[in-house]
């Protein structure tokens, strides 16, 4: 029926392997979509050596957001903070093997990776200029 | 299946947006009318002919163009207030839009009228538009605001209202049609209410203008919003009508030309109704374009356009109902216009909304502009489907097997 509904898009979305909240942890953030109401929490553990072990998210969106959240995590998992601070929209977007989202639904895309990074960076709200750096 | 009250494949004829294809060659199924209506070409030609025959300031001018541009736009307000039964056109201010329109009489009348600890009742199914206006005069005034609530079934709880008019309220701003729920509230009864209570009235009009046949004196109307757009108008031009004597003893809105008398370097003496609410330069064209909109839905008919509407909505709640896991808020369809707002378990109403376009068919999901209702419901957000007078049974049917076709997707 259509090409942005992929198998891997509903696979991830009907049974994602990252659902769920941490607790404790060592990273948190959460954040909304005000144009429709989206949200997402993400939890990090991270080790001493700043390498991310373990990592979940919870909220509720649409196929979309909720399974890049899920491809999001699990690319994520034992890679060093650092390494994950470099993770751009095309990153994401060639994870979720999406072209050509329209502008509406590449904000569901990126709401995980704005609140990966803003927790990583310890930000008090999430900015679009986390994920729209160099194309 | 007919309907029996216009030619709605005539009409389909007037509108050219709706023999657009998408998608592979798949026809528009528009049933986005409550964010926006599609407009006719009457419409826009009056707009064209505007521009390529009339274009110049009005008012001020003397040249023919300026005289032909002032008649136009003059007499379009004629039209528009004696459309919805105003006593005057001086009574029909223009603005950009519904909330340009609620605002007016939240910084004008309410800044005048109100003081610290004055209630204005609102109801809990508003759209943000006749919402916020209040809490920024709540948070900088210290009014209370107090909320009709909304059934389960989607009506307003009147008997509460009852007893929140005790509390004698100053104002009660409320939608004449709610824009999720579709639910039309008994407008004349709450004003009717309100005046008993000695409270000033305004109706939020941008959903019951457009679909019903809507007389400001036979519901004892202060204040009535509207927006052209939802009317088979253009953009960026709407109206607050507000009762004469009401709008002579409110203060300017904004100020600068156009709005004024005289004006000294230190002092202004405001111009008379409608003109000291029309600073700067107006959207002529888009007037214009209004009235049009107007002649044209008085050639319909809003009776038809209401009973055609009617018809087809109680078509789609038969038809929505028989898919399995999904849910229609709002009530019955004896008690509301053309708006079906629904969830289906399993699937985001973004989901739904993206599947349906990839088949043609508009659709809007989210919260509507209307987020207290939501959160009142529990949900983060609904699909929802609405109707004009250009819409067809058969439309109904495509939507219906389209989220038949995304349940399996998702199932
Ligand atoms: C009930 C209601 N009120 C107000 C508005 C705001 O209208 P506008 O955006 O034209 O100001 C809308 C439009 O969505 C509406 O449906």
């Amino acid at each position: 029926m259509d090409d942005l509904y992929r198998e891997v898009i509903i696979e991830h979305y009907k049974n994602p392997t990252y659902r769920g909240v941490l607790d404790p942890h060592d990273i948190s953030f959460e954040d909304e979509n005000p144009l429709c109401g989206d949200q997402i929490r993400i939890d990090l553990r991270v080790n001493d050596a700043g390498v991310v072990t373990e990592a979940a998210f919870s909220g509720h969106g649409c196929a979309i957001s909720q399974a890049s959240a899920d491809l999001l995590l699990e690319s994520i998992v034992n890679k060093p903070l650092e390494e994950v601070k470099k993770i751009s929209k095309q990153d994401l977007l060639d994870l979720l093997g999406l072209e050509n989202l329209g502008p509406v639904r590449l904000k569901c895309a990126l709401l995980s990776l704005k609140v990966l990074k803003a927790g990583i960076y310890g930000l008090g709200e999430t900015d679009d200029l986390l994920v729209e750096e160099e194309e | 299946m007919m309907s029996q009250t216009l030619n709605v494949d005539q009409i389909r004829k007037d509108f050219p947006i709706l023999s657009r294809r998408l998608h592979g060659n798949k026809a528009l199924v528009y049933l986005d009318s409550t964010a926006t209506a599609q407009k006719p070409v009457t419409v826009i030609r009056a707009m064209e002919d505007y521009y390529n025959q009339t274009n110049a300031n009005i008012h001020r001018g003397v040249h023919t163009l300026a005289e032909e541009a002032t008649a136009a736009y003059e007499g379009a307000r004629e039209r528009i207030a004696k459309f919805i039964g105003a006593r005057h056109a001086r009574e029909v201010i223009f603005t950009r839009n519904t909330t340009e329109s609620i605002n007016l009489v939240a910084y004008s009348w309410a800044r005048k009228n109100l003081v610290s600890g004055d209630v204005v009742i609102l109801t809990e199914m508003e759209h943000h538009s006749n919402l916020v206006p209040w809490q920024i005069l709540a948070d900088e005034r210290g009014i209370r605001l107090e909320f009709i609530p909304v059934t389960e079934e989607g009506e307003l709880d009147l008997l509460t209202y009852q007893n929140l008019l005790e509390l004698r309220p100053k104002l009660v701003a409320f939608s004449q049609m709610s824009n999720v729920l579709g639910t039309i509230n008994p407008a004349r009864e709450i004003i009717e209410m309100a005046h008993r209570a000695g409270a000033v009235t305004l109706i939020d009009g941008a959903q019951s203008v457009p679909h019903l046949p809507v007389d400001v004196q036979q519901l004892g109307a202060d204040f009535l919003a509207f927006s052209a757009h939802k009317m088979c108008g253009p953009t960026g031009i709407g109206v607050l009508y507000g009762r004469r004597d009401l709008l002579e003893a409110m203060p300017p809105f904004l100020g600068g030309g156009d709005m004024i008398k005289r004006v000294t370097l230190r002092s202004f003496s405001p111009n008379e109704l409608p003109h000291k609410f029309e600073a700067g330069t107006p959207a002529i064209a888009e007037v214009i374009g209004f009235g049009a909109a107007v002649d044209y839905l008085i050639q319909m008919g809003m009776n038809n356009i209401a009973a055609h509407e009617h018809a087809i909505t109680r078509y789609a709640l038969d038809r929505l109902s028989e898919i399995s896991g999904l849910k229609l808020i709002g009530p019955s369809a004896e008690k509301k216009g053309g708006v079906c707002a629904f969830t289906m378990e399993g699937i985001h109403p973004h989901d739904i909304a993206q599947l349906l376009d990839r088949e043609g068919i508009a659709v809007r999901a989210g919260h509507h502009c209307a987020m207290p209702l939501h959160q009142r419901y529990g949900l983060p957000a609904t699909t929802r489907a609405s109707f004009y007078l250009y819409n067809t049974f058969d439309e109904v049917d495509l939507l219906a097997e389209a989220l038949e076709r995304a349940k399996e997707l998702f199932g």
